[in-house]
């Protein structure tokens, strides 16, 4: 991939995104201590690819999807969608350009309005940003339920009548029904059990061949990861440590941390795989209040120098479109 | 892997039970909360429907003072100016009922907007509406309503809205925290990503589930109401050619070692009517607690 010249093939770019908690002046104890959620993420999503972002709890993961959709404040940096800076825009701006990206929530439970059925919140979208008229809204919706899977007679159940797997169907109807450029996908799977998680991912991975959808995967789940997404980033505490395609991610990781990430993934085939040195991970991240100097996973990496806990390590470039920050890899 | 696009299970028949219905359902099985119902109906019955059948003028002295219940032909006997008590009851009643509901109407139309803006917003406005709802909390209610009546003017609107300011905070406070806790739920995030706009988020998506304890909170404030208005009429703040419940009381308040009845009967009225519209609350309250609901 020549850098310089033009892409015209990319879906979302993201430059050096960060959304920093807290942080107000208080009267008594000075400066509230400000959380480093997402410090200085960049990257860029191919049009109808998959993107994923794995991480464990608290690297920022959930809350880059949320502040590329605008759903938390960002503190500095650029998010573009397609032309348009979505970083920038405001108030109805920004309502009317939200037809260009939805999201799919983690949570089937939590992320259907209990009060309305299942129809008017997969029409929701349509009436509040008037796309179409009554007879198209109505054609669109029934349509919309055939392609998840479901019944267009279900339209008139309630959330509660589903079961996990249809209401994660429904949400992904409500997030296709503006015909957006990109969805985001909050562990869109993590709250289902094993088998319905594949008859998601499935779905999903149908709906993008069929409509050349293009998906930004937030996910722990390195099995679902490697299933679904084309190009993989991990994240630690706020930052991408490394990003690759998903065959080199998987096959050559080159981050001690993303070594042990995999390392940690069970696997029935424990022989067979080609063992590495096995890397143990001890302790917990370092608080995102207080950030460490250095590498922040110097803390806990079994391979850390001197210079790891004094500087640290950009994210570059080591192959082919394969990304580390670690002065080692 | 199967094909996934066939619908993940067949289900043969479709039956949208809504949550209302359910709800229903639940109240029915609260025989506390039935019975309240049926002696609510009753009341009114008696104080809507009565005045058609048992027509006389309570204003109107029709027979001696202080005619016992039941003799001469007055089931509930007369008043300190020979009046007939029954349709006293019945008229007074109306004007009860009407002021309890359209005050906690007002209390409940303040309440939560005050509540739902304080809630949904945070921050700056959030401090300023719980600070102003607190002043109306730390003020006396009695006192505070006695004095807006003795400066307007006693007249039902004025007894109405008195009793509705000086009780909405409760309300407030009920949908502030409902909102603080709605307010993160995915499904707002959601209808935001949607485009919604704040009015709709607070108006179609937080406040209908919102609902449940504050149709509770409105509910008990219909009955305490009426014990205010009673209260204010006892100490002859209220409109004195309005007969209610508390007129009735406080007009015979002097004679109340000579004919006891006619004091008792009015508080028997507010008494019954007042726990007729607890039991109705508490069995919304269960209905509508989704915690309960799962027993």
């Amino acid at each position: 991939m020549s850098g310089a010249q033009a892409k015209p093939d990319i879906a979302l770019r993201v430059e050096d995104l960060k959304v920093h908690f807290g942080g107000k002046k208080r009267f008594f104890s000075g400066y509230a201590n400000t959380v480093h959620a997402v410090d200085g993420v960049s990257f860029e999503v191919p049009a109808g690819k998959t993107f994923g972002i794995v991480g464990e709890s608290g690297s920022g993961k959930s809350t880059t999807a949320l502040a590329i959709l605008r759903l938390a404040p960002i503190t500095s940096g650029k998010v573009v969608l397609g032309d348009t800076v979505i970083s920038d825009l405001e108030k109805e701006e920004l309502r009317s350009e939200r037809s260009r990206f939805q999201i799919v929530f983690q949570d089937p439970y939590s992320s259907l309005d209990p009060r309305k059925r299942a129809g008017a919140i997969v029409r929701e979208p349509l009436e509040l940003m008037k796309i179409g008229t009554l007879k198209e809204r109505d054609e669109k919706v029934a349509a919309l339920f055939v392609q998840v899977g479901l019944r267009p007679e279900q339209q008139a159940l309630f959330p509660h009548q589903f079961s996990g797997g249809q209401r994660q169907r429904l949400g992904l109807a409500r997030a296709l029904s503006t015909r957006p450029e990109l969805i985001v996908c909050d562990e869109p799977v993590s709250a289902l059990d094993v088998a319905i998680q594949a008859q998601i991912l499935n779905l999903m991975a149908d709906l993008q061949k069929q409509l050349g959808l293009t998906y930004l995967f937030i996910s722990h789940d390195l099995g679902v990861v490697q299933h679904i997404c084309d190009i993989v980033a991990v994240m630690y505490l706020g930052q991408i440590v490394e990003q690759a395609d998903r065959v080199s991610l998987f096959t050559n990781p080159r981050h001690p941390y993303t070594k042990a990430l995999l390392e940690a993934v069970p696997s029935v085939h424990q022989n067979k795989r080609n063992r590495r040195e096995r890397i143990r991970l001890v302790g917990d991240p370092p608080s995102p209040i207080n950030l460490p100097k250095g590498c922040r996973f110097a803390s806990r990496c079994p391979v850390a120098e001197a210079r790891c806990h004094q500087e640290a390590p950009p994210l570059l470039e080591k192959e082919n479109g394969h990304q580390v920050a670690c002065f080692l890899a | 892997m199967s094909d996934t696009m066939q619908p993940a299970q067949p289900e043969p028949e479709i039956q949208s039970t809504s949550p209302l219905r359910e709800m229903v359902s639940m109240f029915m099985r609260n025989y506390a909360a039935v019975a309240g119902l049926v002696l609510l109906i009753a009341i009114v019955l008696f104080v809507f429907v009565g005045p058609l059948i048992h027509r006389t003028d309570p204003f109107e002295m029709v027979w001696a003072p202080f005619t016992f219940p039941g003799q001469e032909g007055f089931l509930l006997g007369t008043d300190y100016l020979g009046r007939d008590i029954l349709a006293a009851m019945m008229v007074g009643g109306q004007v009860s009922m009407a002021i309890g509901l359209a005050a906690a109407l007002v209390s409940v139309i303040i309440g939560v907007t005050v509540g739902a803006f304080a809630g949904y917003y945070g921050g700056v406005i959030e401090e300023l509406l719980m600070r102003f709802t607190e002043f109306f909390q730390v003020l006396p209610t009695l006192l505070f309503s006695m004095v807006i009546v003795a400066l307007f003017g006693a007249s039902l609107l004025t007894v109405t809205l008195a009793i509705g300011v000086v009780s909405w905070t409760a309300v407030a406070r009920v949908t502030r925290s409902e909102f603080l806790r709605i307010r993160e739920l995915e499904y707002v995030a959601a209808a935001r990503s949607g485009s919604a706009r704040d009015l709709y988020l607070i108006f179609k998506v937080i406040l209908p589930n919102a609902l449940p304890p504050i149709v509770v909170q409105a509910n008990l404030m219909v009955g305490s109401a009426i014990l205010f208005e009673a209260a204010l009429s006892f100490l002859g703040l209220s409109d004195p050619n309005v007969m209610s419940w508390g007129q009735v009381i406080g007009s015979n308040r002097p004679y109340i070692l000579d004919a006891g009845f006619a004091v008792a009967i009015p508080g028997f009225a507010i008494f019954l009517t007042v726990l007729a519209i607890s039991l109705v609350g508490d069995g919304l309250n269960d209905a509508l607690n989704p915690k309960l609901r799962q027993r």
